[in-house]
């Protein structure tokens, strides 16, 4: 099949158009069936996607799949994969079909809310295969129209508040990157990200009203396109949109957001930042792991002092999200394949847990911490479920939490000691909020009236976390099956950017 | 010197004339008004057919009279979508014109003339050509304007559209009476052969004269301080014409005189150009967010839409031709662009009522989305596409036009459009807003006439069809961009 990538990345978006044509009226059955056309539709793009595993040969340097045609205006339509894309493609189609399935008691316009998370699954997949950074730039922005919606109709009582901060937080952030690719497209003369690959950016210093820039124009881009991965990521101090966003959200935006639409500030990391401007990002690179070192420590301490559970969470995504950047500015094997790999695995772990806490919320309609307590007497299934996530957002060896952790510490550790040593003290911390959080929510004596009729979870909430116990667990105890998919392509990237970088100006790597 | 070929080559502009004139009688000899709805429709489907008849014309320039009017790919390219814009514009608005008692029968007719006149002014080879086509337009523009004759704020609109439009005119005279003295012709032609030696000031003082009296039309800043005040009293469907039409049509002449006069001296008009392009852009997205009214938001929203085509037709100045034709070809894809968009956008604008009452306050528009979901998203994707937000077909245009920019080395200008266009989505964001997220509040009847509803829902529809392959637009537009770009 010649344009699989294709056929995977417009599958959800033409269910959607069908559902926005063809389905009529908002009685109960017109909802059995856009809750079912969707389940249908993500259940067979995931399906589609294991062609592309099947199919993908790790040792193969560059791109696969690769698809080209001509479009309008003279840009041009070009997706393929590689070792690095291919992971968040897999992780997206994955986990679709069981975002549907979360959504499956939501009353309020439903059609409308199946087809935002169609189109949805549409561009977030489109921007993980994109070869064109205008094609690219069409799904990233693309992207917030959906969740922007899905924020502000579906979403929690200052909903409105928190979509506008969504929007507008990462808005501004893209615009710097349009214009960044504008600057990109004047330099090397083409959009094509396979070829601005091979190309080498004029890094000498260059003097913009009387300030003389190290890196030259390298170090601008550089800045440009951080200021829009960093707000997506979300990197501290421009996280606060996060906090918001989700809890505002409803539970399966939530679950989207932190699972995938996180992910795209990283992947832009390893697909931009640090192969297209290598002397920049050598040059940033102190400034990032710090950044993310206070992100870590921060975050998790602010994520302590929270007295909602999806506040608690969306902080401890973020301080996630600080190991992220740590090991992909550490700029090692160990360090990149880390990055990937908490990526790959915070996008189950913290989905889970915003699953965790729809669970009950659906039931009691608060997220206040404070109104639960001694939810293990009623709820067993729940209590086990809700206990593998804590263990594996702390990063308990067995489960996949662990090995993100680890490797992306070890990468820091090689790159600058102190760093990693600072962000060490995040496992400690993630630690006493996240299991501080489950005695409180779910040990103790069942004493809350409101609670002693709680039901534990159905079969659908049950088939609904499966898979995810099942992936945390096997990549926990067996990694190799991500890591020999990424590894080739990290050290292919890593090669060429040593190699870019001026002899002898690699001094952070030389110190050990 | 007058034969047959010539009068061939004018025969749509022809038939349009008679076809008005025609119209004319025979509503005076019958029942006057009573025969406005079946002239509206008659009209209407008299512009597409002409606008099927021009479209299937073979390919290839041709000149009449003596090189006062020639007919290329670019001007067959304007007059079809001023057609088609305009007869989309008739058919809408028919039902709002009975509805308020505005079914004047000197509407059609009306505006038939002044399509005529904006087919000649794209087909302009000669300054008297040009100034006779824009007077036509001009002169039924005005009148149109007025339209609602017991109405103060109509006819202050249509006033103050004839006394800044006949400056702006006298503006445009004065510049090409000095082009034709220090030329010594009006032709086009004519003007360009003299370009070769050194430019006298004179000419370049006509230049710029005439390039002020042309942003007058297309209303690009400074020359914009008519559109918000007519856009707001001049009646919806007129307004709505206005937003249009005749901006194809001044902004086609402002090309055709660029190239087909001053193209030796690309330098000298690419500078007003660029001027005019960063100025529209910024004030129309400033001026905007402080608009309640959605006419004048839209005034202003088309300001800023100028300033993005004038872009196109700034990088067009570059030396480079092909550089230059892929500017002009921006230019012409952003107002095919921009056309569907504002007709979509103002027939949604002409439903707009309640209690029967026509409603321009935007705050109107308070929860639509709870009332009709279909047409407010209609409306979304209209908006959100009017903003540039990816990937609906209004960014495809601004990409046109930025890249035409880059390509042409003015980076500065795509930069300050990227700028812009940023601060001008605050403004199409809060419609939306209000639609979706705004307060409860008396909401809008849903009553909506059914062109008007084929209207929207097509213009919403492309949005996003379009992103296909632009309705195969782009090769046509490269066409007229080549044949005046040579």
């Amino acid at each position: 099949m010649a344009n699989l990538l294709s056929i995977i990345t417009f599958t959800p978006l033409v269910a959607a158009a069908i559902m926005a044509l063809f389905l009529r009226g908002d009685d109960p059955a017109a909802r059995r069936n856009a809750k079912w056309l969707a389940l249908l539709a993500t259940t067979a793009t995931f399906v589609v996607s294991l062609f592309l595993i099947a199919g993908f040969d790790p040792a193969a340097p560059g791109f696969q799949f690769v698809e080209e045609r001509t479009w309008v205006l003279g840009l041009r339509y070009k997706v393929g994969i590689d070792g690095i894309s291919i992971l968040f493609v897999m992780l997206t189609t994955f986990l679709m079909p069981l975002v549907i399935a979360s959504a499956w008691e939501v009353e309020h316009r439903v059609k409308e809310y199946m087809v935002a998370f169609l189109v949805l699954e549409s561009l977030m997949i489109g921007v993980f295969v994109a070869l064109d950074l205008v094609l690219f730039y069409l799904f990233f922005e693309a992207g917030l129209i959906p969740m922007f919606l899905i924020i502000g109709i579906w979403g929690g009582k200052d909903r409105i508040y928190a979509a506008f901060k969504f929007f507008l937080y990462t808005f501004l952030g893209s615009v710097l990157m349009l214009v960044a690719m504008v600057g990109m497209y004047v330099e090397a003369g083409t959009t094509d990200i396979a070829a601005l690959l091979r190309h080498e950016f004029p890094a000498g210093p260059v003097t913009i009203l009387g300030w003389q820039i190290v890196g030259g124009m390298q170090t601008l881009l550089w800045i440009a396109f951080f200021a829009s991965f960093a707000v997506k990521m979300p990197m501290w101090p421009v996280h606060t949109w996060l906090p918001d966003a989700h809890v505002q959200a409803p539970t399966a935006g939530s679950v989207v957001l932190a699972a995938i639409l996180l992910k795209m500030g990283g992947y832009g990391f390893l697909r931009f930042s640090l192969p297209m401007f290598p002397v920049a990002s050598d040059l940033m690179a102190p400034f990032v792991l710090w950044l993310s070192a206070i992100a870590i420590v921060y975050t998790s301490l602010v994520a302590l002092a929270q007295t909602d559970m999806k506040k608690l969470i969306a902080y401890s995504s973020v301080a996630h999200m600080g190991y992220v950047t740590m090991g992909i500015f550490a700029a090692n094997q160990q360090g990149l394949d880390g990055a990937i790999f908490q990526m790959l695995s915070h996008g189950f772990i913290s989905g889970a847990l915003f699953l965790c806490v729809g669970v009950i919320y659906d039931r009691m309609h608060t997220r206040e911490i404070d109104a639960y307590g001694g939810l293990v007497n009623r709820m067993p299934a729940y209590a086990a479920v809700f206990m593998l996530f804590t263990m594996a957002n702390v990063g308990l060896p067995g489960t996949s939490g662990f090995i993100g952790e680890f490797l992306t510490l070890a990468g820091a550790f090689q790159a600058n000691t102190w760093i990693a040593t600072v962000a060490a003290t995040g496992v400690i911390l993630s630690a006493a909020y996240a299991l501080w959080l489950y005695r409180r929510v779910v040990f103790g004596d069942l004493i809350k009236a409101a609670l002693k009729s709680i039901e534990d979870m159905d079969r659908r909430e049950k088939a609904i976390f499966a898979p995810l116990v099942a992936a945390t667990i096997i990549l926990g105890v067996y990694p190799s099956l991500a890591t020999d998919i990424v590894s080739p392509a990290v050290s292919s990237l890593l090669t060429e950017y040593h190699a870019s970088l001026p002899a002898g100006g690699d001094l952070r790597l030389a110190q050990h | 010197m007058t034969g047959t070929a010539d009068l061939l080559i004018l025969l749509p502009e022809l038939v349009l004339a008679v076809f008005a004139m025609a119209a004319l009688l025979a509503a005076v000899y019958t029942e006057k008004d009573g025969l406005t709805p079946l002239l509206i429709w008659a009209t209407a489907g008299m512009f597409l057919l002409v606008a099927f008849w021009i479209g299937v014309q073979p390919a290839g320039a041709r000149a009449a009279f003596g090189g006062m009017v020639v007919d290329d790919a670019f001007a067959r390219f304007a007059k079809v979508t001023i057609l088609l814009s305009a007869a989309a514009v008739l058919m809408m608005s028919q039902d709002y014109l009975i509805r308020r008692g505005l079914g004047r029968f000197e509407y059609p007719v009306l505006i038939t003339l002044a399509v005529v006149g904006m087919m000649l002014m794209v087909s302009a080879a000669d300054l008297m050509t040009l100034y006779v086509g824009l007077e036509l337009m001009s002169l039924s523009l005005y009148v149109v304007a007025a339209l609602r004759r017991d109405s103060v704020k109509s006819t202050e609109a249509g006033l103050k559209y004839f006394v800044l439009g006949a400056l702006s005119s006298g503006i445009l005279l004065y510049g090409a009476s000095l082009t034709y003295g220090y030329a010594g012709t009006t032709s086009f032609a004519g003007i360009l052969s003299t370009l070769d030696a050194e430019v006298p000031l004179g000419l370049l003082f006509g230049l710029v004269f005439m390039l002020a009296g042309l942003a007058f039309k297309v209303s690009a800043a400074p020359f914009h301080m008519w559109t918000p005040d007519v856009y707001e009293g001049a009646p919806t469907p007129v307004t709505a014409f206005f937003a249009t039409a005749p901006k194809v049509a001044a902004m086609a002449l402002m090309a055709r005189l660029a190239f087909d006069a001053f193209g030796a001296i690309p330098g000298d008009w690419g500078q007003v150009v660029a001027a005019l392009a960063v100025a529209s852009m910024f004030l129309g997205a400033i001026a905007a967010i402080g608009q309640r009214d959605i006419k004048r938001l839209m005034a202003y929203s088309s300001i800023a839409h100028m300033g993005f085509a004038l872009m196109g037709l700034a990088a067009a100045a570059a030396g480079d031709p092909r550089v230059a034709a892929a500017g002009v070809q921006a230019t012409l894809i952003y107002m095919a662009i921009y056309v569907v968009m504002n007709i979509g956008t103002f027939a949604f604008v002409l439903s707009m009522e309640r209690d029967g009452r026509p409603v321009t306050d935007i705050a109107g528009l308070n929860q639509f989305a709870s009332r009709e979901p279909t047409k407010a998203l209609c409306l979304l994707l209209l908006m959100f596409s009017l903003a540039g937000v990816p990937p609906l077909l209004g960014f495809f245009g601004k990409f046109a036009v930025l890249k035409a920019a880059v390509d042409a080395g003015m980076a500065w200008l795509a930069v300050a459009g990227a700028i812009a266009s940023v601060i001008g989505a605050f403004y199409y964001l809060r419609i939306v807003y209000f639609m979706y997220f705004g307060r409860e509040a008396e909401v809008l009847d849903s009553r909506m006439a059914p062109a008007q509803w084929l209207t929207l829902t097509l213009a919403s529809a492309a949005m996003l069809a379009g992103i296909l392959n632009l309705f195969g637009v782009e090769p046509l537009a490269a066409m007229a961009a080549d044949s005046l770009v040579r």
